[in-house]
């Protein structure tokens, strides 16, 4: 960018506050940023750092009710939005100013068509609708997806999440804007996806001569995509300049932390365990010869639906022929895409879903138990789920969750409970006078920590993680890994480690085992798995990872943005 | 899909056979004797056990049940004891009136209920949702006897605008489909307030926002055909509730219906007439879920797909 030109989009003092029972909060503090033609500027911060509420006040899109503009302009191609009345600003959304959300499963309208939706978006204001089927066709053959006549007549849940992040891309071209706010538009999606999208929005920048303004908490997908990338932490800019710049020379410790938090692909090398946190003092894991394994498992099957009258047979099995085992305080990586049944051999394994085959949990087989006779293997085995926010009864609070598996399973008087939930808060290094809030009183981070005290609750030897850090920042991902590491060196756990994230499977798992369609592709040490993968598909997943934190390198579209400096 | 409405069929017929036997036992059980009654005051024990003959209530309860289900079977409901008619006959000419008053009454309260909760939603929090909401909660509370003798009184006494009772021309239907669909638009009115208030904070309302669309169809055509999906199964379900009312409403107005029918013959014990009408009630029921349920994939795409 030269500085000769004014630039398409600036914004200057913008600031925001939000209604609360105590007044008006500053949440958005002066915010400076432009936007040059053709540029691709990247905000990054983590969730609560005002990432979305600047993308949100550019669409004036806040919720009125709760947030309020306090100040600031906002100059498009030199005309000043900021004074505009609603009704001369609703022209520019979608023409001028277009916005892709976080996610695509619920973005799009369940009840209308895709091609429905797709014209309106081309016609949202104006006469030239024209031949508005052909333009919607031609809008979702722009965006690379399969057979596009086809999609204008299928309905949202006909389509996968990439393909509806494809068609949300879609509208928000559809009327070639100026601009194209994209918040977190791949967090929600499988790595691969991410990558094909990414590499969708390059190309399309450069077709459409569009700006883009990309939102996301993934330095990663910063590297891979930024021309300029801004950095912001509590409601405020606290470093901008070129991608280049900021990744080799941060001056923050805000930038550095995001840098240091997206654990790198290949960082382990050369190294079998994860990296050990404690001093070398930490008690063995393994402490006599040929332990009794923490989990075995052999020709594992799982078919849902199966049994009903109507639909005998027929049905492809979630899972097939799994075969695994986990040694105790060892951690196994189950890794690969939303529906390769990853979620459902963790389920299957805790007796939470019918299967065939045989499970051994602390040498105890579960095939076949009675309820009661599965309640001594659940103290045993215990799990950690994704969404810290939708695990906990937002009506119990915290000390009374991790308090409850002790109550089901009849251990100690309460006032020993009340101990215990204590040490076990300070064990997940949250205050124990933290037990008497109630979940809304937690950020995500704390939550999951709390899903950790009471999945620990019962002194499991076997814990089940289903993707538990994904719904999780950057940043307070890695803490909350590394006290998962921690946790395992000091109690010799054994984890059952489910994401679809190959950086955070490399950093946490001693085996790894890639699966695809209900079947294991791969499976050995971690260092076999990542360093001299055999299956194409672990290498597919492998290549897919934004993980290129120096932009130094060629980016992965090769012959987009050729991107070397010296 | 021919396979499910033949099973939801099956199932109607069940729950018609459950309807009757219940009503059966209830009304042959009852203390009042509907011989004694028919013999008339004068009556000697011996003219009340003919009649009782004649009636066939001398017979076991379980053979009068079954004689009762074989004449179902072939679209008899019985004769009534008073009038000595057909019941199937008595009902079928009051139905008309009855099927006039319904459609006219879940008119009012859709399209009041809707409108009103469509509107207190979009103004969430300002007067005008509040003064909806505690409309509606006055709606749903007034014993609707009450709110017809209202009516009456303010737009037949006073002013005259509209006839006291009576059933023929459009003006007479007005007072009772009103008494009718306010308790139901009240309930609406809450029910589609809720559901637009959740449906306006989703994601792709937000993106339809974005798109540039107006707010009238951001409102109209996103918001709306979702936050129905639930109110639909809903009214379905109302239809119940609809036969307790029109009992009231058509003894307040002298609607010539089936409620009314059903009124006389309780104060008679004319019990096949109370037979056949609450059969009748059960079968509107019956149908109106039926509607509903294969109305639901034909507005959701998502149950379609199973």
């Amino acid at each position: 960018m030269t500085g000769a030109t004014p630039p398409l989009l600036a914004v200057q003092g913008l600031t925001i506050d939000a209604r609360t029972p105590a007044g008006l909060k500053r949440v958005l503090d002066g915010i400076d940023f432009t936007l040059g033609r053709e540029e691709t500027l990247c905000l990054a911060g983590e969730s609560g750092s005002g990432k979305s509420l600047t993308a949100l006040a550019l669409m004036r899109l806040l919720p009125a009710a709760s947030l309020r503009v306090a100040g600031g302009s906002i100059r498009l191609d030199g005309c000043e939005l900021a004074g505009l009345s609603e009704r001369a600003f609703r022209p520019l959304r979608g023409r001028d100013i277009a916005m892709v959300f976080q996610e695509p499963m619920t973005s799009l309208n369940p009840v209308m068509t895709v091609g429905a939706q797709l014209m309106e978006s081309i016609r949202a204001y104006g006469r030239e609708s024209g031949d508005a089927r052909g333009r919607a066709r031609d809008a979702l053959d722009a965006v690379q997806i399969s057979d596009p006549a086809r999609r204008l007549g299928q309905y949202p849940h006909e389509l996968s999440g990439g393909m509806r992040q494809r068609v949300m891309i879609a509208m928000a071209l559809a009327r070639r804007p100026k601009v194209l706010i994209a918040d977190e538009p791949t967090t929600a999606l499988d790595v691969t996806v991410q990558a094909e999208i990414l590499r969708l929005m390059r190309d399309l920048r450069r077709d459409f001569a569009t700006s883009i303004l990309l939102i996301t908490h993934d330095m990663g997908v910063v590297a891979e995509m930024a021309d300029r990338v801004a950095v912001m932490r509590a409601g405020r800019i606290v470093e901008q300049g070129p991608v280049l710049d900021v990744f080799e020379r941060p001056r923050e410790a805000t930038t550095r932390e995001l840098l240091a938090a997206v654990p790198r692909l290949g960082a382990l090398r050369g190294t079998d365990g994860p990296p050990r946190l404690g001093p070398a003092t930490a008690k063995p894991s393994a402490p006599a010869a040929e332990p009794v394994p923490a989990l075995v498992v052999h020709d594992l099957s799982v078919t849902y639906g199966a049994g009903g009258w109507f639909r005998r047979g027929a049905l492809a099995p979630a899972v097939a022929g799994v075969c695994f085992d986990l040694a105790p305080g060892q951690t196994l990586g189950l890794v690969g895409e939303s529906g390769s049944g990853k979620s459902t051999t963790g389920k299957a394994v805790l007796g939470l879903v019918p299967f065939t085959g045989h499970v051994a949990v602390d040498g105890t087989a579960i095939a076949g138990l009675s309820a009661r006779d599965m309640k001594p293997v659940r103290r045993r085995a215990q799990m950690i789920f994704q969404d810290p926010y939708a695990s906990l009864d937002p009506r119990m609070t915290a000390g009374d969750a991790i308090a409850e598996p002790l109550a089901i399973h009849g251990i100690g008087c309460r006032a020993e409970r009340r101990d215990r939930v204590a040490e076990l808060l300070r064990r997940v290094h949250l205050p124990p006078e933290h037990a008497s809030r109630f979940p809304h009183e937690f950020s995500g981070g704390q939550r999951q920590r709390l899903c950790i005290a009471r999945a620990l609750a019962l002194e499991p030897t076997l814990i089940v993680a289903d993707e538990s850090v994904s719904a999780l920042d950057a940043t307070v991902r890695a803490r909350v890994l590394d006290l998962l590491l921690e946790l395992q060196e000091e109690l010799g756990l054994a984890f059952l480690f489910i994401s679809h994230d190959m950086a955070v499977v490399e950093r946490m798992s001693h085996r790894v085992a890639v699966m695809r369609s209900g079947r294991i592709v791969e499976s050995g040490s971690r260092r076999e798995v990542f360093e001299t993968p055999r299956d194409p598909y672990t290498r597919a997943l492998l290549d897919a990872v934004p993980q290129r934190l120096s932009p130094t390198c060629t980016r992965s579209t090769g012959n987009t943005t050729p991107f070397t400096i010296t | 899909m021919a396979l499910t409405l033949l099973k939801r069929l099956a199932g109607a017929a069940l729950i018609l056979l459950g309807v009757a036997a219940v009503t059966f036992l209830l009304l042959y059980g009852l203390p009042a004797d509907p011989a004694a009654m028919i013999a008339g005051r004068s009556a000697t024990a011996a003219s009340i056990a003919a009649v009782r003959h004649q009636l066939g209530l001398d017979l076991p309860l379980p053979e009068q049940f079954w004689r009762y289900l074989a004449g179902l079977a072939h679209g008899d409901l019985g004769r009534s004891y008073i009038q000595r008619t057909a019941v199937g006959t008595l009902i079928a000419a009051r139905l008309p009136a009855t099927l006039v008053l319904m459609v006219c009454g879940i008119g009012v309260e859709v399209a009041l209920g809707l409108t009103l909760g469509v509107l207190a939603a979009v103004r969430r929090d300002r007067a005008l949702d509040r003064a909806v909401m505690t409309l509606s909660f006055v709606g749903v509370s007034a014993p609707q006897f009450i709110v017809a003798l209202l009516l009456l009184y303010v737009f037949a006494a006073q002013l005259g605008w509209l006839p006291m009772s009576g059933y023929g021309t459009p003006a007479h239907a007005v007072l009772p489909a009103l008494t009718l669909g306010l308790l139901g638009a009240g309930w609406y009115a809450r029910m589609v307030r809720s559901a637009m208030v959740d449906v306006l904070d989703r994601d792709y309302v937000r993106t339809a926002r974005a798109k540039g669309l107006s707010a009238g169809r951001v409102v109209l055509r996103h918001a709306l055909p979702n936050a129905l999906l639930p109110i639909v199964a809903m009214i379905g379900i109302d239809v119940g509730q609809f036969m307790g009312g029109v009992v009231v409403v058509e003894a307040v107005y002298g609607w010539p219906g089936i409620g009314q029918l059903a009124f006389q013959a309780i104060q008679q014990v004319d019990v096949p007439i109370i037979m056949g009408v609450t059969l009748v009630s059960a079968l509107a029921v019956v149908l109106g879920n039926l509607l509903a349920d294969l109305a639901a994939p034909l507005l959701d795409p998502r149950i379609r797909a199973r």
